[in-house]
Formats: C-alpha cells, structure tokens, sequence
C-alpha cells in the first residue's frame, strides 16, 4: 500500500551488470571505481574522505543481499568507532525474515492507533510532527548479537548494536490522546514492509518511555532504519524497534505474533533475560585483527551498555580477569546508551588477555561466561550457549608479536 | 485530626478523578478516527483467541493442492522441508520443540512451525502476512486456511479430512501449547532477572 517494492526483474539485471563491472572494488569502498563527484555535488551533501573506508559487513550466516535482493543481517564496524553516536551510514541493520528494504513515501504514510482504546485514531507524518517531541539517544541491539570462537573481529562478535540520536513522540502522548481502556495490557505494534513485522510490547513500557521516531543523528531515519517512522523501545531487543511502523493495536494479551514466537522458551529466567538487553561491554580497542606496533603507550577504548539503566561503572583486566582496574567513563553515561570507555595501559610486549567488565546503575554485573555457565550449572566447553541475551565478557587475545585475537577461540 | 485525615483524602481522592478524566481526554485533537474499513483492512494481527480471523474455510487436501500451484515447495522444499527457507514439515515426522528457535531461518526439523508454535493462529496470522515472497498478502482467507490445514496435517496435528476455519482454528491443541513462559511483568527500573547471576 504504502510502500514499493523495487522490481525484481531491474534489480537482478543491474546486480549482474554491476557484479561485472566492479565486483572487488565495491566491496572494499563505497567509493572507490567511482566517477568523483562533482564540487557542487559535494557543497549540496558531504561525503568522507576517500581515505577513510571503514565499512558495514553482512553476517556470516546469510548474506545481504541474499538470492532473492533480501536484506538480513548487517554489522556495524565498531573497531572504527569513536564516542557513543554510531553514524546513520554505518548502524547496524536487520530485516524480520530478511526483507526488501521498502521505498515509502512520508506523504503516503500513516500510523493508526485502534484497539482497546475509546477513540482510534489516524495520524499523517505532518500531524505527528505538529506533537511535542523528545530527543534522547539510545542504543539498539539484536538479540542474536552473539560471539562466537571462529569470529575474528569486534564487528563480527559485537556489529549487531549501535546507538544514535532518536527524536520523535512519546509513545505515552499518542496512547493517551486515543484513551486507552482499562482492560488493555499489552500493544501489538506492527511495520508497512512487506512482512509486516509485528511484536507484542508491555502496556507498562509503551507507556513509559517508548517514542514513535522520525528522525535519527539530526536527519529524517534512513529507509534501513525505517524511513519514515519507528518504536523506540529503549533497552528492549532490536526487534521491537519497529521499522516502517504503521499500527499500534492495544489488546489484552500477549499475540504470539511470527517475531513473539521466533523468541520463545519454556524457562521463565531464559525469556526474563531475553527480551531485555543485560548490562555489556566490550573493548574496540585493541580488538580482534588490530595489529599493534610494539610495546609502550595504549589507550584502551571499548563501549558499554545496559537495556535497563545507565552504565555506573566500567573495569577492565589486561591479565585475564585476575586483576581489574577501574575504567574511566570518556562520554555521558545516559540511560540505555553506548557510554564510552578508556583505560591507559602500557603493553610490556608480553601475551596479554584484555577483558572489560560493566555494571549498570541497578547494580546489576555484566558477567563473564564461566559465572553465567555456573548460575545454570552447566559444564563451560565449547558448546556452551549463554541463555536468553548474551551479555558476557568478551576476552581479546594481544600476542608477543602485537596481533590481537578472539580470546574465545 | 481524623477529620483533617478525612478532608485529605476526599481531596485527593477528587483530584485524582479529575486527573484520570482528564488523560481520557484528548490534549491535541491531532489525528482523525479512522473509518471501519481503514481498520478492517489493517488488523492482520491474529489473537490466540482467533478474534481477528475472518470468515472462509480450507482443508489440507485443498492445501497440498495450493502448496504446488503458489510455488511454496520452490523455497520450502517439496515436501516442506530441505529448502533454503525454514522448515514447515519435519522430514522424519513430529519431533520435540527445541527450546530456542534460531532467528535467522531455520532449515531443521526441531523449529517447524506447526511443532513449535504454541498457536495455530501464529502460522494462519504469518502465511496471510508475509508469503509467498514477492506476492504478501495475495492469498484468499479460504487459501491461508487451506494451507495452515496442509501444513498442521503434514505434521500430525490434525487429520487429513478436518476443513480449518475461524472457529475451529484456535481450537487445534498444539504440540508445544504450553512449552513457552510469557515475558515477565514489566516494571520501569527493575533488574531483568533479580540476582542474576550473582552478587559479586
């Protein structure tokens, strides 16, 4: 209805004549094999310098754009990333299925409110944009954003979180303008692709801090980010954060949509520890595949999180865990955001084990992987799968000759 | 003394009733009600309780029949499984849910949908939504119905001759009905798993 899907046809042709032109080329540089653009081009929209190349990767288990055009699951490149603002450019993306990535137009678009409310309500992009607005920044992380011995960077073992500038209505404000019913207790919220992709959220958290986003760092949200608007639900799994969102049904309980049931489990600890992001950090750098050039002066940089509060504290150990010191925080500490991190360290050119560890501001311990297989007393081997989000330390391996490495490998 | 208690608490007790009247009103009068149809056309989210489901019917011999001629079998396998798209019919019959699906596309026996989802509904709500690929929401209701039939067949949930329809659909007692914890309540500052996973 509102959204296009680009002709598949005109796509397949032009990824075929594209694979033969560049193939190589465009997959070290955005940039690179490309005619340079034209001053006035470059006055109209700003582009980086082309010595600057750091890049999105799809996942290794199913690449974007698959067979079908599909976009699935794309990293972030946090061994780049400074400060706590992850450029739109460059945030993470992730598709419900793997799905094309819709071209909507805001004039077309509409949110509708209904359900158990006492008056539904239908909203253009212009009216929503005539309502009082928040700013706040928030990260968002997939749930499957999950390390794993055989990744070899930070991209791969942390690329599914980022965090940006988020700015639209609070949620609250439109719930409460359509009257919501006593007996409502959860909300369907559902997107415009072509999946639809829908996910049942608490009444208690749309109410309390979820905004309905139309802008991203500054700009209106990028089409892989869910151009023209989107839920925010700060803390919550990046599937709740619903793109290209168009309805929000109020019900009286939970609707086991396709994304719910994608997520469920028997255990009541397992599904109270996934919905929600649990307090995490990892270092950016020295991360896995940096070289470092011999022993003397490092800052150690990383980033930390948490989806239930801010970050009150960040430690880090360069022998393995058997000492920790106390990190210094470099960026604002706000709720349910990236906070930056930094430690001095001088590397003696010995083996080292780098490791951060955060707790956040209800005291809550990010852990190490042999606590979280102790808590379920369960053996720590290489099958070992933290339960619900996977929160635990991330160890980087720094060798005599400078190369870093997964220390979980 | 009581009667100040008293006085308090017939005061607050009035503002709070004006409160409460006044967040059922609306502040900005931005927005219009949509119109019946506008919502019809959009509630595509299928309670458990089956309250969205429109009226058809289907059975799974109309669905083996569909599951052909849409194409299905091209992504999902003939059968239903051994394609690069998830499972829908375990290859060695009904198996036991897994406890966690994958997220990405399952291609395996245990996340069979008609094994592992606690509701027929969520298997009618997802064929109506999202397939097939490229043509989303094109089936008839008597289609979806047919082919969520199919595929609850195929899996031994229920017989071959049994015709699905609104009534009857959120009636099927799913293997995995009860293998699922809802989300715990959900409360502004509070620690997802209290004492999780230890007191350092």
């Amino acid at each position: 209805m509102d959204s296009k899907k680009p002709n598949r046809r005109g796509f397949l042709r032009g990824s075929a004549a594209l694979a033969g032109l560049a193939g190589a080329k465009v997959a070290r540089g955005q940039t690179q094999g490309m005619p340079p653009k034209k001053i006035d081009e470059l006055i109209a929209y700003g582009e980086r310098s082309r010595f600057v190349n750091s890049i999105r990767v799809p996942v290794a288990e199913r690449h974007s754009p698959d067979e079908f055009g599909l976009t699935f699951h794309v990293l972030t490149p946090l061994q780049d990333s400074s400060g706590i603002i992850t450029p739109s450019s460059l945030f993470y993306t992730a598709t419900h299925r793997g799905s094309y990535v819709p071209d909507i137009d805001p004039k077309e678009h509409r949110l509708m409110i209904h359900g158990m409310v006492d008056r539904p309500l239908i909203f253009t992009m212009e009216e929503l944009k005539r309502l009082p607005y928040v700013s706040r920044i928030h990260f968002i992380e997939c749930l499957g954003n999950r390390a794993r011995p055989t990744h070899k960077t930070v991209q791969e073992t942390h690329g599914l979180t980022s965090c940006a500038e988020w700015t639209g209505v609070p949620l609250s404000l439109l719930l409460k303008e359509a009257g919501v019913q006593s007996a409502a207790s959860w909300i369907v919220a559902e997107g415009a692709e072509e999946v639809k992709g829908a996910s049942s959220i608490p009444l208690a958290k749309a109410m309390d801090d979820c905004m309905v986003c139309y802008a991203m760092n500054g700009e209106p949200l990028r089409p892989q980010q869910g151009f023209p608007l989107r839920l925010m639900a700060p803390g919550f799994e990046g599937i709740y954060q619903i793109k290209y969102l168009r309805r929000i049904k109020l019900v009286d309980r939970y609707y086991m949509t396709y994304d719910d049931y994608g997520h469920i489990n028997p255990d009541p600890k397992v599904t109270a520890l996934t919905h929600e992001i649990g307090p995490k950090s990892v270092i950016t750098f020295p991360s896995g595949g940096q070289q470092l050039s011999g022993p003397g002066f490092y800052e150690i940089s990383g980033l930390a999180w948490s989806g239930t509060a801010a970050i009150k504290s960040v430690e880090v150990s360069t022998d393995g865990g058997r000492s920790w010191k106390s990190a210094e925080l470099r960026s604002p500490a706000l709720p349910m955001a990236h906070t930056r991190f930094g430690l001095h360290w001088s590397w003696n050119g010995q083996e080292s084990i780098l490791m951060s560890r955060c707790t956040d501001a209800l005291g809550s311990i990010q852990p190490t992987r042999a606590e979280v297989a102790k808590y379920w007393n369960q053996p720590l081997d290489g099958n070992f799968r933290v339960p619900g989000a996977d929160n635990s330390v991330q160890p980087w391996r720094v060798a005599a000759d400078g190369s870093v490495h997964n220390g979980l490998a | 003394m009581v009667w100040r208690k008293v006085a308090i608490v017939a005061i607050t007790a009035i503002f709070e009733l004006c409160q409460s009247a006044w967040t059922q009103t609306p502040t900005y009068g931005v927005g219009r009600t949509p119109t019946p149809e506008e919502i019809r056309a959009w509630d595509i989210a299928i309670s458990p309780t089956g309250k969205e489901l429109p009226q058809g019917h289907g059975s799974a011999k109309e669905g083996a029949a569909l599951f052909v001629s849409k194409g299905c079998g091209g992504c999902h396998g003939a059968s239903g499984s051994g394609g690069h798209a998830p499972t829908l019919v375990p290859s060695k019959g009904a198996q036991p849910a897994m406890a966690m699906t994958c997220l990405a596309p399952c291609v395996n026996d245990s996340n069979a949908m008609a094994i592992h989802s606690p509701f027929a509904t969520t298997i009618w709500d997802y064929i109506n939504r999202g397939m097939p690929l490229g043509k989303e929401g094109s089936l008839t209701p008597n289609e979806v119905y047919a082919l969520t039939a199919y595929i609850l067949y195929k899996s031994n949930v229920v017989k071959e001759d049994d015709v699905m329809d609104a009534e009857n659909l959120p009636k099927v007692k799913m293997p995995n009905r009860d293998g699922f914890a809802l989300p715990p309540a959900w409360k502004h500052g509070a620690p997802r798993l209290p004492g999780y996973p230890q007191n350092r």
